[in-house]
C-alpha cells in the first residue's frame, strides 16, 4: 500500500515535469522573438503579445475555413510573417532612433489597435479550435490519467524549432549578422551590412515566433480576447532571467519558469502567483544582466 | 421708437421656445448608465446582460414610465482599481437615474460602496458576492441575480446525497470564487465528508497541473466553479486529462452558455443554476425567441439576468409614472413588483436579492436538461445586512 503510493508520487513529479517543461517551451517561442527583437534593434516591444494573440486567431479562423488544424496553421504563418514586415517598415524603422519612451508609446498604440481589430473582425466569443484526429488522442499515464498527445506534439515542434534557431543564428551568415549586431550594431554598419534590412527580417521572425506560440497553444488554451497579454508579462520575465539578448538565455529562462510556474501552482498554491517573479529577483541579484546576459 | 408688434411676437416666440426644456424637466429621458465587460474572458456575460436589458426595454416601445431612455455604457474591463473613476463618472459627471453592473464580483463590491454614499439606484444584473445584499445592503441596492451562497449552500446536500465523501473544490481565486467554496464546504461537511480545496489564479485557464494533482488525490468527485472562455477550456482538459470518466464532476456556472463550445466533453456534468434553457413558461418562451431573433446567440443565464433587469424597471418606473425624482416612492415600487422571469416568477427578499428556486441539471448534447431541484425558493441569509 505505501509502496504504491510512492510510485503514485513519482508518478505525479513525472507529469508535472512534462507540464513544466510543456509550458515552458511555448514561452520559449514568445520570448525568443522578444529578447531578439530587445536585444538587437534595443526596442522594448509592448505589441509582442498582440501577435501571439493574432496567431491564435489567425490559427482559429484558418482551421474553420479550411477544416483542418495543421493546414490553417501553414496558411497562417507566412501571413505573421507579412504582418511583421508591414508593422516594422510603416512603424519600428521610423523610431529607431527615438528614446524607449517613444517606442513604448507607439507599442503600446499597437496593442490597443490591433484589440479593436480583433473585436470588429472575431468579435468578443472565446473559440475553441479541434485538432486534427492524430493528435486529439490521449496517452495512458496512470489507472485515471492520461496525457493528451496534442501537448507531446507542441514540445516536439517547439524542441525542432529551437534546434533550428540554434542552426541559423551559430552556423548561417543571416545568423553571423544578426550575433554580431547583437554586440556590436554599430561596427556591423561600417562593414556595410544592410542594417535596415536585418532588421525587418530579425523584427518579422520575432512576429512569427510570438505568432506560432499562439498558433500552437490555441487548442490547449482557447482563443480569446486579451490573451496576449498575459504571455506579455511572463515572457518579459523569462527574456530578463534569461539575459537581455541571448537566445540561450531565453530557453533555459523558458524552462526554468515554466517548472516553477507548474510545481509553484500545485505544490505552493498560495504562493504560486508571486513565485516566477521571486525567482526572477533572485536571478537579478545574482546576476544582474541575467543567466547569459553581457554585462552593460 | 416702438418695437413692431409682429417684430415683439417674434422675439417672445423665441423666448418661449428657448424656455420649453426647463418646464419639461419631468419629461427628459431617462438616464442607464451601464458597467459591464465587454472584453475579455467575460466578455460574451457583459454582451448577453447589456443586450437582454436593452431588448426588454424596447418591448416597452423604448421607454420607462412613459420617458424616452439614454443609455451611457461604459466597459469594466473587469478592472477592480479603474472602476471607482468609472463608477463615479456614471454617478456624478453624467448623473444617471439607474446604474446596472456589473458582473465581476470585485468590482460589484466597489459598486455597492460608492453607490451607497451617492444614493444612486442601482441594480447589479450579475455579480454575486454575498456582501453586495449583506453588509454592504442598501435600501438603494438592488439584485436581480443570485449570491454566491445561493448557488454554492444547495450542491453540498445534493453531493452528500449521492453517497460522496471526499471532494475536491476547484475554483477561480476571487471573490466569487472563495464564497462559493466557503458557502458548499458549510453545508457539505455535516459529519466526516472532506473538502479539499484547490484554487486557481483568476483568470487563467490553464489547469492541466491542476488535474496531475486531483489524479493523485483521487477524491470520489470534483465540485468547480468557472464560468465563460476558462469554463470551456476547463471541461475540454477535464475530458481530455481522462478524469472526467473516473470521477464525476459537479459544478455551478461551468457548462452555462458554454455548453456548445464543450461539445461532448459536457456530457453528463451535474450543475445546479436558479435557470435553464428548458424550462417551460411563457416569458423563456419568449425571451428565448427575441433573443435569438435580435442577436442570434442563444439565451442563458446571463440574458435572462440582464431581461430581468429590465423587467424591475420598467415595472417599478410604471408603477410612478416615470417619477425618479420622489426615490423613496421609487425603492417601494421596486421593492414590491413580482418579476415575471424567464426563471419563473420571483420577489425580492429584505435585502433586495432574488427568492427563487435553484434547479439541478445534467449536460447532454450542449444543453443543461433539468433533473430535478435542488433547493425550493432559496433566500440568501444575508449576513451582516442592515437596514
Amino acid at each position: 500500500m505505501i509502496f504504491s503510493k510512492k510510485i503514485m508520487d513519482a508518478s505525479f513529479y513525472l507529469i508535472q515535469f512534462l507540464n513544466g517543461i510543456q509550458y515552458g517551451f511555448l514561452l520559449f517561442l514568445v520570448a525568443a522573438g522578444l529578447t531578439l527583437v530587445f536585444g538587437i534593434m534595443g526596442i522594448i516591444n509592448l505589441a509582442h503579445g498582440s501577435f501571439y494573440m493574432i496567431g491564435a486567431y489567425l490559427a482559429f479562423w484558418l482551421t474553420n475555413l479550411t477544416g483542418n488544424f495543421l493546414i490553417g496553421v501553414a496558411l497562417a504563418i507566412p501571413v505573421t510573417i507579412g504582418i511583421g514586415y508591414l508593422v516594422e517598415r510603416t512603424t519600428f524603422s521610423r523610431l529607431y532612433s527615438r528614446g524607449h519612451l517613444h517606442q513604448v508609446l507607439l507599442t503600446y498604440a499597437l496593442i490597443l489597435i490591433f484589440d479593436e481589430l480583433q473585436l470588429i473582425l472575431w468579435g468578443n466569443d472565446f473559440h475553441g479550435i479541434d485538432v486534427p484526429e492524430f493528435l486529439s488522442g490521449a496517452i495512458q499515464l496512470t489507472d485515471i490519467l492520461s496525457y493528451p498527445t496534442y501537448r507531446l506534439f507542441i514540445s516536439a515542434i517547439c524542441i525542432v524549432l529551437a534546434f533550428m534557431m540554434y542552426w541559423v543564428i551559430q552556423k548561417t551568415k543571416l545568423g553571423m549578422m544578426i550575433r554580431a549586431g547583437a554586440s556590436n550594431r554599430e561596427m556591423v554598419q561600417i562593414l556595410g551590412i544592410d542594417v535596415q534590412r536585418l532588421f525587418a527580417i530579425i523584427f518579422s521572425l520575432g512576429v512569427a515566433l510570438a505568432a506560432l506560440a499562439g498558433m500552437l497553444a490555441a487548442p490547449v488554451t482557447s482563443v480569446y480576447p486579451g490573451m496576449g497579454e498575459n504571455i506579455l508579462i511572463i515572457s518579459f520575465v523569462v527574456a530578463v532571467i534569461g539575459g537581455i539578448g541571448s537566445i540561450k538565455g531565453a530557453f533555459v529562462g523558458a524552462l526554468l519558469v515554466g517548472l516553477v510556474d507548474i510545481y509553484g501552482k500545485t505544490l505552493f498554491p498560495e504562493l504560486a502567483s508571486i513565485l516566477v517573479y521571486a525567482l526572477m529577483v533572485v536571478v537579478l541579484l545574482w546576476r544582474p544582466q541575467g543567466l547569459f546576459g553581457t554585462a552593460a | 421708437m416702438s418695437i413692431q408688434p409682429h417684430k415683439s411676437r417674434t422675439i417672445i416666440s423665441i423666448v418661449l421656445l428657448c424656455l420649453i426644456p426647463f418646464f419639461t424637466a419631468n419629461a427628459a429621458k431617462v438616464k442607464i448608465g451601464i458597467l459591464l465587460p465587454y472584453t475579455g474572458t467575460y466578455a460574451k456575460l457583459g454582451t448577453h446582460i447589456r443586450d437582454a436589458l436593452m431588448l426588454r426595454i424596447e418591448q416597452n416601445k423604448n421607454t420607462l414610465g412613459g420617458r424616452e431612455v439614454e443609455y451611457i455604457s461604459v466597459d469594466s474591463e473587469m478592472n477592480v482599481p479603474k472602476s471607482t473613476s468609472r463608477i463615479n463618472k456614471l454617478v456624478k459627471k453624467d448623473k444617471v437615474d439607474f446604474l446596472v453592473g456589473p458582473v465581476h464580483s470585485g468590482i460589484g463590491i466597489n459598486m455597492a460602496r460608492l453607490v451607497k454614499k451617492s444614493g444612486t439606484i442601482t441594480i447589479v444584473p450579475n455579480a454575486g458576492a454575498n456582501q453586495i445584499t449583506g453588509t454592504h445592503c442598501a435600501p438603494n441596492i438592488f439584485r436581480t441575480s443570485f449570491t454566491s451562497w445561493q448557488l454554492a449552500y444547495p450542491m453540498g446536500g445534493v453531493m452528500r446525497k449521492a453517497g460522496h465523501k471526499r471532494v475536491v473544490m476547484m475554483y477561480w481565486n476571487y471573490t466569487f470564487g472563495r464564497q462559493t467554496k466557503a458557502a458548499f464546504a458549510e453545508s457539505f461537511s455535516a459529519s466526516n465528508e472532506e473538502v479539499i480545496d484547490i484554487p486557481t489564479p483568476f483568470p487563467k485557464a490553464e489547469f492541466q497541473s491542476y488535474f496531475t494533482k486531483i489524479a493523485t488525490l483521487h477524491p470520489d468527485a470534483v465540485f468547480a466553479f468557472y464560468s465563460g472562455g476558462g469554463a470551456v477550456q476547463f471541461v475540454k482538459d477535464y475530458a481530455a486529462s481522462g478524469l472526467k470518466d473516473a470521477i464525476p464532476l459537479y459544478s455551478t456556472f461551468l457548462t452555462e452558455g458554454t455548453a456548445k463550445a464543450q461539445g461532448s466533453a459536457a456530457d453528463g456534468i451535474v450543475s445546479i443554476l436558479h435557470y435553464s434553457r428548458d424550462l417551460d413558461n411563457e416569458a423563456n418562451q419568449r425571451l428565448k425567441r427575441t433573443f435569438k431573433a435580435k442577436t442570434g446567440e442563444d439565451v442563458d443565464i446571463f440574458a435572462v439576468q440582464g431581461y430581468d433587469t429590465g423587467s424591475l424597471l420598467v415595472q417599478a418606473m410604471d408603477a410612478v409614472a416615470g417619477d425618479t425624482f420622489h426615490k423613496k416612492a421609487l425603492i417601494q415600487a421596486m421593492e414590491s413588483v413580482v418579476i415575471d422571469s424567464p426563471r419563473g416568477p420571483f420577489t425580492f427578499s429584505k435585502a433586495h436579492n432574488p427568492i427563487q428556486t435553484i434547479y439541478l441539471r445534467q449536460t447532454t448534447k450542449g444543453e443543461n436538461k433539468i433533473i430535478g431541484v435542488a433547493a425550493k425558493n432559496v433566500e440568501d441569509p444575508a449576513t451582516g445586512c442592515q437596514m
